[in-house]
């Protein structure tokens, strides 16, 4: 990864400029659907190395915030920067060298439906570098399918797979180009116990060895707590709690308390009068 | 009433702008260092081309046989049987055989463009793609949208002899004329501006076509039954627009 280039002032963001170590530096994002401000306000910076955790409520954001970062849509308001270069100011043409430097797992894996599980992870060799020969291009595949145990089902289709088998096969193709940069959507969803370990395994291995840094949205507090550096919990699209795992354990909200131990959220009801009102609402 | 009337105009902007995108992915970036994506194209080529061959040829052998009779009524009383021939081949090169070809592509290959697309979209591939850093349009709609614009007059022609064909059949079977005497009047009557107005005609609606499958293939939201309503959308828009664009190219072809 390249330094961040000298920019001027005006460029820099408000908290201050932009150290060789920031790799993501998000700034006042704001999304709004449907006049939902669905993230408001998000401030944080990843720094080079880490295993930044996102964690949150189902619906909060988590999948919003990540589109953000890998500039797939634009905020409504606030700027985001990725090695120094700010993306939300960026041209396509330009945004193709930032993407080349990471990979993306999606929530959904969004493996090619027309290719075979092996294809799908060439595909991105393939296109960034036309001029390797096939052999080449067959063995850095097998290498990537057998960091996620996938080898054998190289020639099947993703509908023939199963879905933990296609998260499998989508990170592999996440870490087709060996990226700098790793952002995935609920990597653990859909996985046995012993796969999740294996993944956190990979993880801590990728970001200690070869200086991966990674944004990882969980539900999972057990992977959670294994790999992340650091940890941002989100609430109604703002930033609830953040800082290391001990910190986040100790942290004095009992929400976040609650959140990470699993606890419901309120008492099992009793009264049946307050409870038809709460379903049924004003059309009582 | 305004709201449709703002959405309306919102999909003929960014409409617009998918064309304008394409049209630099087409024949722009090929200067530029982008390889043409070939193979894809050929793919595609075969799949609209080679498998609606079939149809196309079902369809216009039926609307030679129809319009064969049809003129066939009118032309005896006036005593000409023999220009049946000439009558067909004009009206099926001119008129109908690219607008039925058209049609038949919408139905069968558009529908099927949108619906591939817009389950992409749904299930994320087309974000997967431009994350890879490999441009959608470049990847997915050049490769369709060429495929069609060169099969559309390829098949509007092959479409256009089976018409004749059919015609043929009439006039020997039922009409008592000469079958060697009926392609002779046919050729005859064909002048060259029938031709290249129907190419011009086939090119515009393949293009059409094509991009308008794409478009709403790609603009696809709310899961399977979002790619369902685009499919019908895709379809329905482009016969609507094949027949609209085929009005404005006569009148054209009219008065030059
Ligand atoms: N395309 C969209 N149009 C309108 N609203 C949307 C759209 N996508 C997401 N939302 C809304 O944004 C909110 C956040 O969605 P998001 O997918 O980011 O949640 P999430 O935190 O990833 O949830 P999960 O853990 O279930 O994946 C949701 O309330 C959702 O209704
Ligand atoms: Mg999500």
């Amino acid at each position: 990864m390249t330094a961040p280039a000298p920019t001027s002032a005006e460029t820099q963001p408000k908290s201050g400029p932009i150290g060789a170590d920031d790799v993501i530096v998000v700034e006042d994002v704001v999304k709004i659907y449907d006049g939902r401000r669905v993230l408001d306000g998000l401030n944080f910076r990843v720094k080079r190395g880490e295993i930044l955790v996102i964690m949150g409520g189902s619906g909060c954001g988590k999948s919003t915030l990540l589109r953000q970062l890998i500039g797939l849509q634009q905020p409504e308001q606030g700027r985001i920067w990725i090695d120094g270069s700010e993306i939300t100011r960026l041209t396509e043409e330009a945004f193709i060298n930032v993407r080349r430097r990471f990979g993306v797992l999606f929530q959904s894996g969004a493996l090619f439906n027309s290719m075979t599980v092996g294809d799908n992870v060439a595909l991105p060799i393939r296109e960034h570098y036309p001029n390797q020969p096939d052999m080449t291009v067959d063995i850095m595949v097998k290498m990537k399918l057998s960091l996620v145990g996938m080898t054998q089902f190289a020639h099947l289709k993703p509908a023939e797979i199963s879905g933990g088998m296609k998260k499998r096969a989508a990170l592999a193709r996440a870490l087709a180009l060996d990226p700098k940069l790793l952002f995935c959507d609920e990597p653990t969803a859909g996985l046995d116990p012993t796969r999740v370990t294996e993944f956190d395994e990979l993880t801590l291995k990728l970001c200690r060895e070869l200086g991966v840094t990674a944004v990882v949205v969980t539900h999972d507090m057990t992977s959670a707590f294994r790999i992340g550096t650091r940890m941002i919990l989100l609430n109604k699209g703002k930033i609830w709690a953040v800082g290391t795992p001990d910190e986040i354990r100790a942290h004095p909200d009992p929400g976040v308390k609650r959140f990470i131990n699993g606890d419901p959220e309120s008492e099992v009801r009793q009264d049946a009068d307050s409870y038809l009102q709460d379903i049924l609402g004003e059309s009582q | 009433m305004p709201i449709t009337l703002t959405r309306f105009f919102q999909h003929v902007t960014s409409w617009c702008w998918l064309f304008s995108n394409t049209l630099y992915w087409a024949f722009v970036s090929p200067f530029h260092g982008k390889k043409m994506r070939v193979n894809d194209l050929f793919r595609q080529m075969t799949l609209i081309g080679v498998r609606s061959l079939l149809i196309v040829f079902l369809v216009m052998f039926f609307m030679g046989l129809v319009l064969a009779m049809q003129s066939a009524d009118t032309l005896e009383k006036v005593g000409g049987l023999s220009m049946v021939g000439g009558l067909v081949a004009a009206a099926v090169m001119r008129e109908i055989g690219p607008m039925l070809t058209a049609i038949v592509l919408a139905g069968r290959c558009g529908a099927a463009i949108t619906a591939e697309l817009g389950t992409m979209r749904v299930a994320e591939e087309l974000d997967a793609l431009e994350t890879m850093g490999l441009n959608p349009v470049h990847f997915l709609i050049v490769p369709r949208v060429l495929g069609m614009v060169i099969m559309a007059p390829c098949l509007t022609i092959l479409g256009v002899f089976m018409a004749m064909y059919g015609g043929c059949l009439i006039s020997v079977l039922f009409l008592d004329q000469d079958a060697f005497h009926y392609w002779q009047k046919s050729f005859e009557m064909l002048k060259l501006k029938d031709v290249y107005s129907g190419m011009i005609k086939s090119v515009a609606f393949g293009t059409l076509v094509s991009n308008i499958a794409c478009y709403f293939g790609f603009i696809v939201e709310g899961g399977a039954e979002g790619v369902g309503k685009s499919t019908t959308q895709s379809v329905v828009t482009s016969i609507v627009m094949i027949i609209a664009c085929d009005c404005v190219l006569t009148a054209f072809f009219y008065f030059i």
